[in-house]
């Protein structure tokens, strides 16, 4: 008899039970909230500002509908977008009183607006992509040739305060393409040098040369004594997987700025980093904070050369003398820098715009870190008298924000740079300076940028598309296999629950093309049951009877059913494997629904037969539509 | 209802040299058009910026065109999308030019005449693409398409037998080089979600494939005194109504997304309707021939295949 065991119904009947509870959110839509997140290492997201959010919601007469916290953000939903809007607002007075120095970030967001219950048991609606909701997508490349010409270039400061320390003389250390250059006058100091060098490196004295940062190569060629340091290869590799680190760091901390809500940052590959900025419009604005590579270079300036006009005049028509480049200060006056880089800003740990005490113009406070603070304690100390430059590097360009004369010492590693900024400008080089140097300047190679209309526009083709494409399927099925067909779009039905159920669970991302791999998907696992019903009614012809009908043409159907859904998916993982962006999004919904569509085809339509015919002991006929028979005309 | 009311089986295999010189031809025809016209590669491809622009009165398009050569754009391609109030602008990549602001300038050069001021532009979507994430997906795409077969043709050689692994994929490559034909012919713009589209329609269209050779295969070991054409007609025969069903109902589902999917799934739905028309062609009338031409028979489907029917079912446990 067709009948299934417990553990298969159960199986069945649990399978459509959590489908339908996982498929559940999707139905409550979403409402309007605020979130609300810290921007800063040191403030940590406490239940205490859960209260002092409610309190500052209900001094504002706003009615919200629930606070919920989690470990780094706090969310608050609303009733409708003109209540988000003040509620942001209201946060956004109370917990950053000082706009200038904001200590959390409060976006819009919106929230799912299904029951807490089932928020609880991580039924979420689908995570929607961007070209559903609307947003900005960016591809960024990390120029790791830019790394190591940085590190290097740090490398080269490194060594040249380290033989000062240790008194070796050299004539000159500077970075000749992806090599760090030190001359000597003897052969004697070259020798100390390299041995000073080599005390620092721990793996090379242990005799594991391989294993070295530092790869050393002497040559004394009539009277020019060198050595020429070059970065060992796993160096190379670790300064451009920690390059991209550290951009993804970066690119955190100012997207932070910008109090974007569920920002996507991602690493793709070895060098590319993904961005996804849900919600944003002002593409400009993103693109601008993201695409910045600010950093700040100190050095100094050749007081000298940059006093004899007949120099300057040379240098402004591109012809500086060696070992100096020339700028042009705010304000329009030149000036030669020299190359030598004395100070990065990677050894800032703060920078914040404000003001100067005593011309009250626009400045960015500094704060170095204590390495950073004794170089510059140094340097002021040896320079007294002379001009240094701050540069604000921008893209490979720099540009001297000011260029003032060292006084005297400065120690404490506090500094500040003012000149001729407004404060606005003062505002965005501190926040590009707090966001953090990029360890290596990144360039955007791709962009997608879709309005919320298209979005919901988007939405609605594809699902439209799907309903229609399921009912005159459905239509056909029933008219054609009667009984037969409903449970076949029973099963397709079910399909579709088990396949949403499982992208809502899996919070994979759906896409347009993952809209059409559903449809296509349904389109495709209807296959598997016209097989079945086929293969019943053939046996049917055969002169089975009913149930022996039902089980031979389920058993023999399913060899078939396995082949050809083997291919297809051969097919789909090919396409997960190579495929990005759109095509990914496509190729996760239809491998996911050839699984599903292999068991409710399957088992599910199995269950649902046996339910119908399984205990009936004297069947008749099939309700299956009309077979027939060659040689005997029914009518 | 039965559409299908077959009393013999319908000699396909006497036909099989003139479906398999028809279907030389198309394949001939759509390398020709493939190297002659080439395909019109959507800016995913090729690199550049590709923006959608919403206006509230239907645009003149030569003066946005015009105004943006004026502006310094070189080439840039002016089009309607969907509406004739949506405007779809193409620019490709430039050399010297800062290549992800593209879109911010377009905008400013669209914004800034006389006649926006009434009829405001409104951007609705930027796609910007370096060129070598261009490159990079045209040849990861390939390498895709290759996995695909080779993928295909072990499990099917494992499956059946390399004679089905080998006329199948033949029969279905021939099916993608006649879409990526059509798609040169009328140049229809070729994105991503098109050729996903053409390798769900390989997986697709050889799954058609594998139903027939099962029932080949089945025919072969039960029935005794079948000349090998009469099995394959047998085999073709008694699934064709599974085939023209299955074929309709996802047919059903992309006519529905032809119709209601709008712009962006347009081609990708053409795509596959293409790719399901000809799928049931070259499975049924191409692949089973060149079966027969490649000699298969009864003793390679001798005694020891029948353990593989349990085979089939850990198979299926794996998978």
């Amino acid at each position: 008899m067709n009948r299934y065991p417990l553990w298969k119904n159960v199986t069945v009947i649990v399978a459509v039970v959590l489908g339908l509870l996982y498929t559940l959110p999707n139905f409550f839509g979403e409402v309007p909230a605020v979130q609300v997140s810290s921007v800063k290492a040191t403030i940590k997201i406490e239940p205490k500002l859960l209260s002092r959010i409610e309190d500052v919601l209900k001094a504002a007469a706003i009615p919200n509908n629930g606070l919920f916290a989690d470990t780094n953000s706090i969310r608050v939903r609303l009733a409708d977008t003109d209540a988000q809007l003040k509620a942001k607002d209201a946060i956004e007075k109370a917990l950053n009183p000082d706009p200038s120095d904001a200590s959390y970030s409060v976006a819009l967001n919106l929230l799912s607006a299904s029951p807490q219950w089932l928020s609880g048991m991580h039924a979420l609606p689908m995570y929607l992509g961007l070209d559903l909701r609307g947003g900005v997508h960016f591809l960024l490349q990390v120029d790791m040739k830019g790394a190591l010409t940085k590190r290097l270039d740090a490398t080269a400061a490194d060594l040249r305060s380290l033989l000062r320390d240790k008194t070796v003389r050299h004539a000159g250390i500077g970075r000749d393409g992806q090599a760090v250059v030190i001359k000597f006058r003897d052969a004697e100091t070259q020798a100390k040098a390299r041995d000073v060098i080599l005390d620092t490196q721990p793996a090379a004295m242990a005799g594991k040369a391989t294993q070295a940062d530092l790869v050393i190569a002497e040559s004394a060629e009539g009277g020019d004594f060198r050595l020429t340091l070059t970065l060992s290869e796993a160096a190379q590799k670790r300064v451009q997987e920690m390059a991209v680190k550290q951009n993804i760091g970066t690119l955190h901390n100012r997207i932070n700025e910008l109090g974007v809500a569920e920002p996507v940052i991602q690493q793709q590959g070895a060098d590319r980093i993904v961005v996804q900025l849900p919600g944003v419009q002002d593409t400009a604005k993103a693109k601008d904070i993201l695409g910045r590579t600010a950093t700040l270079e100190l050095r100094m300036v050749d007081d000298e050369a940059s006093a004899n006009p007949a120099v300057m005049e040379l240098a402004a028509k591109g012809q500086p003398p060696v070992g100096t480049e020339y700028y042009v200060e705010r304000g329009g006056r030149g000036l030669l820098v020299r190359k030598q880089v004395m100070l990065t800003g990677e050894r800032l740990t703060d920078a914040q715009p404000g003001f100067d005490n005593q011309s009250h113009e626009p400045a960015v406070h500094l704060t170095l870190d204590s390495a950073g603070a004794r170089v510059f304690k140094d340097l002021t100390r040896e320079n007294v008298g002379k001009r240094m430059a701050i540069l604000l590097v921008e893209k490979g360009k720099g540009e001297v924000v000011t260029a003032p004369v060292i006084r005297s010492e400065i120690g404490g590693g506090r500094v500040q740079i003012s000149g001729r900024m407004s404060t606005v400008e003062a505002n965005d080089v501190a926040l590009l300076l707090r966001a953090g140097s990029l360890a290596a300047p990144m360039e955007i190679i791709e962009e997608r940028t879709i309005g919320p209309s298209l979005g919901a526009d988007n939405i609605k083709k594809g699902f439209d598309s799907t309903l229609w494409g399921f009912t005159a399927i459905a239509t056909f099925m029933v008219a054609y296999y009667l009984l037969f067909g409903l449970v076949s779009v029973l099963a397709l039905s079910a399909n579709l629950l088990f396949l949403i159920a499982l992208l809502s669970l899996l919070q994979a991302t759906l896409t347009l093309p993952g809209i059409a791999a559903i449809a296509l998907t349904l389109g495709m696992a209807i296959d598997a049951n016209v097989l079945i019903n086929e293969r019943v009614r053939e046996e049917l012809r055969n002169g089975s009877t009913p149930q022996a009908a039902i089980t031979a043409g389920y058993e023999r159907a399913w060899g078939t059913i396995l082949d050809s859904n083997v291919t297809t998916l051969i097919a789909g993982i090919a396409l997960l494997i190579f495929g990005s962006g759109p095509v990914r999004g496509f190729a996760v919904v239809h491998c996911l629904g050839i699984l599903t569509s292999i068991f409710s085809s399957v088992v599910v339509s199995r269950a649902l037969v046996n339910l119908i015919y399984g205990r009936r002991r004297k069947l008749a006929a099939l309700s299956i539509g009309q077979v027939w028979k060659p040689g005997v005309e029914t009518k | 209802m039965e559409f299908f009311r077959i009393r013999k089986d319908i000699p396909f295999m006497r036909h099989a040299l003139v479906f398999n010189v028809i279907s030389l031809i198309t394949f001939v025809l759509a390398v020709v058009f493939l190297a002659t016209k080439g395909l019109h590669f959507s800016v995913e491809f090729t690199g550049g910026t590709l923006m959608e622009v919403g206006y509230s009165q239907p645009p003149d398009l030569e003066k946005l065109r015009s105004k943006l050569v004026a502006d310094g754009f070189s080439d840039p391609q002016v089009q309607n999308f969907g509406s004739s109030r949506d405007v779809l602008i193409r620019v490709p990549i430039a050399k010297d030019t800062e290549s992800a602001k593209v879109g911010e300038r377009v905008m400013a050069s669209l914004t800034g005449t006389a006649e926006a001021a009434a009829n405001p532009p409104q951007l609705k979507r930027v796609e910007f693409v370096g060129p070598q994430v261009g490159k990079e997906l045209a040849s990861d795409g390939a390498l895709a398409l290759l996995l695909v077969v080779i993928g295909i043709v072990i499990y099917l050689a494992i499956r059946f037998e390399w004679r089905f692994a080998v006329s199948a994929i033949i029969a279905n490559l021939h099916d993608v080089v006649i879409i990526l034909g059509f798609f040169a012919f009328f140049q229809w713009e070729f994105s991503l979600p098109v050729l996903a589209a053409v390798l769900a329609v390989l997986g697709y269209s050889v799954n058609e494939s594998v139903v027939v050779f099962d029932r080949v295969r089945e025919t072969f070991k039960k029935t005794r005194g079948m000349t090998t054409p009469e099995v394959l007609n047998h085999a073709i025969t008694s699934t064709i109504s599974r085939t023209i069903i299955t074929h309709g109902s996802t047919q059903m589902m992309v006519t529905s997304m032809l119709i209601f999917g709008g712009a962006a799934l347009h081609y990708f739905a053409l795509a596959l309707t293409i790719g399901i028309l000809f799928g049931i062609y070259s499975s049924v009338l191409v692949a089973s021939p060149l079966v027969m031409w490649l000699g298969v028979s009864r003793e390679q489907f001798a005694a020891p295949k029948k353990e593989k029917a349990e085979g089939v079912a850990e198979d299926g446990a794996c998978v």
